[in-house]
């Protein structure tokens, strides 16, 4: 959780430079549910996340050179500097990456479900989705497709109570919990907090373990919290929230905090170590950041490549752009 | 060979790769028990069972991206859009994903999926059913875009598509399927991105893809027994990649390009090449490049005048005779 964080603020100081593109998701607050489903992957679960993806993209075990070096859009990045900030991707780490028009992973996160069942896989898939996804009509028919076919897959919404910068009240019609809408397609559904690992963990576990053996889609509402905005980009997010909400959920609810308190009181770590493991993220996240700067821009060449599957291997048809078989 | 429809050369693709490869799967609405809106799949969810040929609901978002999701694992999905005017409901997942994940992963993820279903007007169902989108989504660097005239270019095209690594949107067309050809038995692939000349000609080129090959066949049948005028026609196959060669060396031989389009003239298809003609085949023509394609309004419901909005030979031969 702590690389995460300081991933994210060494990226958020050269963003503010202007030296970093594009839009800017932070996950800070939020890392414990990235962090705890990344924890309990047995090795054939498949995630994918949408556009607040820097934090899954690390817990699933992704270098901070080759994402710092996506975020700078160098041609090192984890990929080769066309995908930016929402678009991390690691398929050999079972991460189907982030993407960006919001709920349009869902569908692809039933399909990793659809492909577990058909390779009968002990796993699950696991899909995250912000709270302003659920409105959009594709989660509905995902839902609907996952009870109908029993598809092995948990669809976490990471509810920070903000879309965009449109308040969960403002913008969802919330009977209880966003969750709740499960019902309507027969699917299970539980609420938990996201603040304390130990609980989040304990009900991600259940969820996923579910999903494994009985090959049944769940819906696991969890709540958190974004320290920054929407996107760093946007101004307004202290307008649309109280800057002593902010606080508050900073002080009192912050996941890393209340983890290293519990870690502490159980004495599995000293203060010493932890300060020691925030150390080593910082200097990690710098070197990263140095890194990135220092990598060349992607060739020109590159604009061509990653398009089609045929012309970027060099046989004699793909240079022509067509595709002949080899049988 | 065996003389059989269009339908059932699609069909026996399907029947070649279900048997050849198990990551090989079906799914679209009504494709497997009810056999298929066009009867394209009938038999195959009896033979290959419900694993492999899967009815969905109506959710075309959902469906286009669970096919995604699955390729993305190394499944070769085959996603039935029961008609291609209903992809508009899941451009979201054909564009976006299917289109640009490749891209966007830096060469990480593959997409091996085909899209398939009809693509056309001409029978008198109004706008909303009768689009041809094959201009949309050839503007997608990413999607490859085939449309298929003849029995046998389906089957060998369709092979193709499925065995290919990248999403292939394949166009039929209903008014095609009951269309009788000669289509040999087993497998055998056309590659994609290859024009095929169904006609040589000396005097004038007409340039088609999908039925309006047929009309272009037609309209040369006409030129040549009527007013001496032997015509070539090039038929596209495939949009994209698109066979820009086999286009220039007839343009040069002919000197003339009549360009054939059952798609809006305003940036269709038509208008790619005529520019393609304009930029690579300016010195090699005689006459301006003149396109013959469906009138620029939404499909109109009223029979006779959806019969006017379409191109037909009768038209075609009309442009060919004013450009001599």
């Amino acid at each position: 959780m702590l690389r995460i964080r300081r991933f994210e603020q060494q990226a958020l100081k050269y963003y503010n430079q202007g030296i970093m593109g594009g839009f800017l998701h932070l996950y800070n607050g939020q890392e414990s549910v990235a962090v705890g489903t990344a924890s309990l992957m047995n090795g054939h679960d498949e995630i994918i996340t949408a556009y607040r993806d820097h934090g899954h993209a690390l817990a699933v075990g992704m270098g901070m050179n080759e994402c710092m070096a996506e975020l700078f859009g160098k041609g090192t990045g984890c990929s080769k500097g066309k995908g930016g900030s929402m678009h991390f991707f690691a398929p050999d780490k079972h991460y189907w990456g982030g993407h960006g028009i919001v709920a349009g992973q869902t569908p692809l996160g039933l399909g990793l479900a659809f492909a577990i069942k058909y390779k009968q896989i002990n796993g699950c898939a696991v899909a995250f989705l912000g709270d302003g996804a659920v409105n959009q009509g594709v989660f509905s028919e995902c839902l609907n497709m996952a009870a109908l076919w029993d598809l092995p897959i948990v669809y976490v919404i990471e509810n920070n109570g903000y879309s965009m910068g449109t308040s969960l009240e403002r913008s969802s019609a919330v009977n209880g919990s966003l969750a709740k809408r499960a019902e309507g397609f027969c699917v299970e559904w539980a609420t938990c907090g996201g603040f304390d690992l130990y609980e989040l963990r304990a009900n991600l576990g259940a969820a996923m373990e579910r999903a494994r053996k009985e090959s049944k889609p769940m819906v696991l509402e969890v709540s958190t919290y974004r320290y920054y905005g929407h996107s760093v980009a946007d101004a307004n997010a202290k307008k649309y929230r109280a800057p002593e909400e902010i606080e508050l959920y900073k002080t009192d609810y912050d996941p890393i905090t209340r983890w290293q308190n519990q870690l502490l009181k159980e004495k599995t770590v000293t203060q010493a170590q932890i300060e020691k493991i925030d150390d080593e993220a910082k200097a990690e996240a710098a070197a990263a950041a140095e890194f990135g700067i220092a990598s060349p821009w992607p060739s020109e060449e590159s604009i061509f490549e990653d398009i089609y599957h045929e012309v970027d291997h060099k046989t004699e048809a793909g240079q022509t752009g067509r595709f002949f078989f080899s049988e | 060979m065996p003389l059989i429809t269009y339908r059932q050369a699609l069909n026996d693709a399907f029947a070649e790769e279900l048997t050849r490869d198990e990551n090989v799967f079906l799914m679209g609405e009504e494709v497997a028990q009810y056999n298929g809106a066009y009867k394209v799949t009938e038999g195959l969810w009896k033979r290959f069972g419900c694993k492999r040929v899967i009815d969905t609901p109506i959710s075309e978002a959902a469906f286009l991206g669970l096919g995604v999701g699955a390729a993305m694992m190394g499944l070769r999905p085959v996603v039935e859009l029961m008609f291609w005017s209903f992809a508009y409901v899941g451009f979201d997942q054909i564009i976006n994903n299917a289109g640009c994940i490749r891209y966007m992963s830096g060469g990480l993820i593959n997409v091996p999926m085909v899209i398939r279903g009809p693509a056309n007007g001409g029978t008198n169902v109004g706008a909303t059913h009768s689009h041809t989108p094959e201009n949309f989504l050839a503007n997608t660097p990413g999607l490859k875009v085939v449309c298929p005239a003849t029995p046998y270019d389906a089957k060998g095209l369709m092979i193709a598509s499925i065995r290919d690594n990248d999403t292939v949107c394949f166009m039929e067309n209903t008014l095609l399927y009951g269309d009788l050809g000669e289509v040999p038995d087993g497998s055998y692939t056309i590659p994609l991105g290859v024009a095929d000349v169904k006609r040589e000609g000396l005097d004038v080129s007409l340039i088609a893809h999908g039925r309006a090959v047929l009309t272009c066949l037609a309209a040369a049948e006409i030129l040549a027994t009527e007013h001496g005028i032997e015509a070539e026609v090039v038929d596209l196959r495939s949009i994209r990649p698109l066979d820009e060669e086999t286009i220039l060396n007839s343009v040069a031989k002919t000197h003339r390009a009549v360009l054939v389009d059952e798609n809006k003239p305003f940036c269709g298809v038509s208008a790619q090449i005529a520019a393609l003609l304009a930029e690579h085949a300016f010195d090699d023509l005689d006459a301006p490049v003149l396109r013959v394609t469906a009138l620029d309004a939404p499909a109109i419901y009223s029979m006779p005048l959806e019969k006017l909005q379409l191109p037909d030979a009768q038209a075609v031969v009309a442009k060919v005779l004013s450009s001599f």
